[in-house]
């Protein structure tokens, strides 16, 4: 049930927006500490070598350099992601992997002399052949780039439910299509950066740009074999993530251990180009895709081989490769269904999660292979989808429990849009344009459960003036949930936002948190946000039911007031009940705790898949008009349209901020992005190159939400804004088709490839 | 090996000592602290480090700190006034036009320059004045709006 709120669905300015539009707000390369050195990272030039010897001492005696550090002066330890075995050193240890590769780290008194130390640096390398085609990399005679991996394959996923050759048999149509995905990269502007300050009683404290600080935490003790309490990470404002800061990084790793060296702090801030070409990308995608529907469009049976290219090192993409495999159970009904994946290690940048998570890349080519199907078979792209359409309460052949869903609403929407542009669409346009409308849908979690520990924590301390201090371990890269939070905070304690103050992460402080991925934030930090709320209020309903004379269950928190239910003049201030419930007796102290992780959840296989991964999905389905210049091949997204179901949104403003912002990337990975690489060498590591959607492509926007409702979610609220991405560019790609009638299966479409489409070239 | 120069910052006067490479973005950060202008790429592409200089919109770290000799700079620390917030920053946080933020100092001041001689933009007009400036977050579709609404309010005052 939709309540009457004063804070949650209201359309509330964020609560950083002040101090980030001062320009206050305080990010990782802004810090500084007195003494402070300023460190520089050297990079393998080759995209696949062994590395001898490192000489660093010419680099040490360069008046102002203070230390230098290669894998020598490591533990060895290797990191990957969530998976316990890791293989990717934070300085390179026996052999680099890609261009760009950490292989030393210089202090020094300036950034200019540290730059100029890593030319002194003399590094004996033997050049390997590099493996940069993922499917020559699968080839029983491919180099190998890790001797625990053999043919190149970091993982590899089988996902099988029903009966899938049966069910083909007994298909009426069935088409086959090999979709690709190129290498795109997160795009945030503030370039990775970490301040590292060590000291003698053997603590470390570490700011750093991390979307999930606790995966630094865990992994800078391992890595510099501390304890983990002596670890403290505390996070400043946070430029933006998209998936590409979650892990911890060499860049974090040598800032700790040149600080531990130097015993002086430490700040690293990695260039704009270093971010493009040594940190994380998408993973590109080979994608064979057979489809298999009866006449009326069910979708009967779907069949995925698909090949990842993983780049150096595993990260996290064992979570990545399973993803990408398993959605294709959503948004339709698939009672059988077989994907087969393998994550390939290539000699270049690696792969990791990025907005949506491998689902963006299977999600395009089963979207706009729908699209290709309904077409032939003389069917309507929407109704097919209605048809298909997951209900509340249906469960996915590989167990995901559909609970509260508004797909079905949401398609229906798009169709009365469509008719509505299509109505509106110019008589006599000029006949060179073509224009099209085309539609995507998805499916997505709400905090998957990736690893043992899934929960999120909250503490909630009330001042005595009746203002209020929350924290938790969660981590707004932008995305808004410190305003989010602090809504669902002020909803249950009945005071307004500006009453509450937010508190970043500070591991010492804050309580133990996966991180934000996953869409997880909103849905399980805002229960435990809403428990420790709870907690405090019912701290606070014995005083207030005292002071009122009244029964505590008729108390009402609102408007920054204690009311008696049916009783408006028997009440009081909140700041008035906090003084008293704080002096009665010798005294009290109002803090409130909460902690919470959905129940019942299973820690998927990922190499088979089994199991239901998140305790709500949210839906949705999405609309682009395009318009297709037949003589320059440039496209141009002239509108789109976003209709989901996020269940209640606690702000509309961010929430359509985080849609806009999505849909709008979207465009750039469908028409613009594109990593280039010429023998594993960036050819376009600058954003003059690497072309991001501006302004001049950003077109007008139709948002809105089904009136759903999730029973788990807090104050019914679930994921907003990762999900979209995955429907955006199949929508782009097919307006495109039903414009050009050109179905694309590679992703980016330049104008170069518009033309030779147009031309009848092969695409 | 240093020179000095005399510069206006956000109206005070500053002799700073620089080095004659160094940019008018490293001084403002490095040497005055004010740590409001981003460093995005630092050559020119992101348009974090947007600053007005002399009444333009410039890339501060496309200009050496020695071209700056005398000249008058505003950055997004200068731009509230006794304590208000400009039109345009109370219109981004109010338009939701700000996510991470990073890129927000940048944009505003573009858009400052952009409204100073042109009052009353049009939205191509807005989309062009901003297009330098990337932002990855919010799609600048809010970011347009809050432009849009900043003019109009300054049309009221």
């Amino acid at each position: 049930m939709r309540g009457d709120y004063i804070n949650i669905g209201k359309r509330l300015p964020r609560v950083d927006g002040i101090i980030k539009a001062t320009g206050e707000a305080k990010y990782a390369a802004d810090l500084s500490l007195p003494g402070m050195l300023h460190g520089k990272i050297l990079r393998s030039p080759y995209p696949h070598a062994r590395v001898f010897n490192i000489d660093t001492s010419k680099a040490k005696r360069l008046p102002g350099v203070r230390a230098a550090v290669t894998g020598k002066d490591t533990i060895g330890f290797k990191a990957g992601g969530i998976s316990v075995q890791g293989d990717e050193p934070y300085l390179a240890l026996d052999k680099v992997r890609f261009i760009g590769d950490a292989v030393a780290a210089i202090a020094a008194i300036d950034e200019e002399t540290a730059e100029e130390a890593l030319d002194l640096i003399e590094v004996e390398y033997e050049e390997l052949p590099a493996v940069l085609d993922p499917l020559a990399a699968m080839s029983e005679d491919a180099p190998l780039i890790h001797d625990h991996a053999p043919r190149n394959i970091s993982v590899k996923t089988d996902l099988s439910y029903g009966d899938v050759d049966k069910a083909f048999k007994e298909c009426d149509y069935v088409r086959e299509d090999r979709f690709e995905t190129a290498p795109i990269r997160h795009g945030f502007i503030e370039p990775h950066a970490a301040l590292a300050s060590w000291d003698h009683s053997g603590k470390l404290t570490f700011w750093g740009s991390k979307q999930s600080p606790y995966f630094t935490y865990r992994n800078m003790a391992k890595a510099l074999n501390v304890p983990l309490s002596r670890i403290r990470v505390i996070q400043p404002y946070i430029g933006g993530g998209f998936g590409g800061k979650n892990e911890m990084f060499n860049v974090d790793f040598c800032a700790a251990l040149l600080s531990q060296k130097t015993d002086r702090p430490v700040k690293i801030v990695v260039s704009q180009e270093e971010v493009l070409f040594a940190y994380r990308q998408r993973h590109p995608t080979f994608i064979n895709l057979k489809t298999g529907l009866k006449k009326d469009g069910t979708l009967q049976a779907l069949e995925a081989n698909i090949i990842a290219d993983g780049g150096a090192y595993l990260s996290i993409g064992a979570m990545s490769l399973y993803l990408m495999c398993s959605f294709f159970c959503l948004p339709y009904r698939l009672p059988n269904m077989r994907a087969k994946g393998y994550r390939v290690y290539t000699n270049t940048q690696p792969s990791c999660a990025m907005r949506g998570h491998g689902v963006p890349q299977s999600r395009f080519a089963a979207e706009v292979q729908l699209d290709i199907a309904a077409k032939e078979m003389g069917l309507d792209p929407i109704d097919i989808r209605l048809k298909n359409a997951l209900k509340p309460g249906e469960t996915t052949p590989n167990g995901f429990k559909i609970t509260s869903c508004g797909l079905e609403e949401s398609i229906t929407e798009c169709k009365r849009i469509m008719a509505k542009w299509i109505e509106e669409r110019p008589k006599n346009g000029d006949p060179k344009k073509k224009s099209g409308i085309g539609i995507g849908c998805y499916g997505y979690v709400s905090g998957p459960r990736v690893a043992g520990h899934n929960t999120a924590g909250a503490v909630i301390k009330v001042h005595e003036d009746g203002g209020i201090s929350l924290t938790t371990g969660s981590t707004d890269a932008g995305q808004g949930s410190d305003t989010v939070l602090s809504q669902i905070a002020a909803e249950v304690l009945g005071v307004h936002l500006e009453d509450i103050r937010y508190g970043m992460v500070d591991s010492d402080i804050t309580p133990v948190d996966p991180g934000t991925y996953g869409s997880r934030v909103t849905f399980v930090t805002g229960n435990a946000v809403r428990i420790a709320a709870e907690d405090v209020r019912n701290q606070l309903l014995e005083v207030a039911a005292n002071s009122l004379e009244a029964n505590p269950k008729d108390i009402v928190f609102k408007d920054r007031k204690v009311t008696v239910a049916g009783s408006p003049d028997r009440s009081m201030p909140f700041s008035k009940l906090v003084k008293i419930a704080q002096y009665s007796g010798t005294g009290k102290t109002i803090i409130g705790r909460g902690y919470w992780a959905p129940e019942g959840l299973e820690v998927v296989n990922f190499e088979t898949g089994r199991g239901n991964m998140s305790a709500t999905y949210s839906f949705g389905a999405q609309l682009a008009e395009v318009e297709v210049d037949t003589d320059t091949g440039l496209i141009k997204v002239t509108r789109m349209a976003m209709v989901h179901d996020c269940g209640q949104p606690i702000n509309e403003m961010l929430m359509e901020g985080q849609l806009e912002g999505s849909a709008i990337g979207g465009i750039g990975h469908t028409l613009t992005e594109e990593i280039l690489r010429k023998e594993g060498q960036t050819m376009n590591a600058s954003f003059l190159e690497y072309r991001i959607p501006t302004s001049l492509d950003s077109c007008k926007m139709e948002i809105s939400h089904t009136e759903t409702c999730d029973e788990v979610g807090p104050f019914g609220a679930k994921e907003s804004g990762e999900g979209i991405q995955v429907s955006v560019v199949p929508a782009i790609v097919n307006a495109i088709y039903d414009a050009t009638g050109v179905p694309f299966k590679r992703i980016p479409i330049t104008p170069d490839v518009v033309l030779s489409a147009l031309k009848g070239k092969e695409v | 090996m240093k020179k000095q120069i005399r510069i206006r910052i956000n109206g005070f006067e500053y002799y700073v000592l620089i080095k004659p490479h160094w940019t008018l973005l490293d001084v403002l950060r490095d040497e005055i602290g004010l740590m409001g202008t981003k460093k995005g790429c630092d050559k020119g592409e992101c348009g974090a480090c947007t600053v007005i200089m002399n009444g333009e919109a410039i890339l501060s770290c496309l200009v050496l700190a020695i071209q700056c000799q005398g000249k008058e700079v505003l950055t997004i620390e200068g731009l509230a006034q006794d304590g208000k917030l400009d039109p345009l920053q109370d219109a981004f946080v109010k338009q939701g036009a700000i996510q991470c933020g990073f890129c927000t100092p940048g944009m505003i001041m573009a858009s400052r320059a952009l409204l100073n001689k042109t009052p009353h933009p049009s939205e191509e007009e807005i989309k062009r004045g901003v297009s330098g400036n990337l932002c990855r977050c919010t799609g600048y579709v809010k970011i347009i709006e809050a432009v849009k609404n900043a003019s109009t309010m300054e049309i009221i005052k």
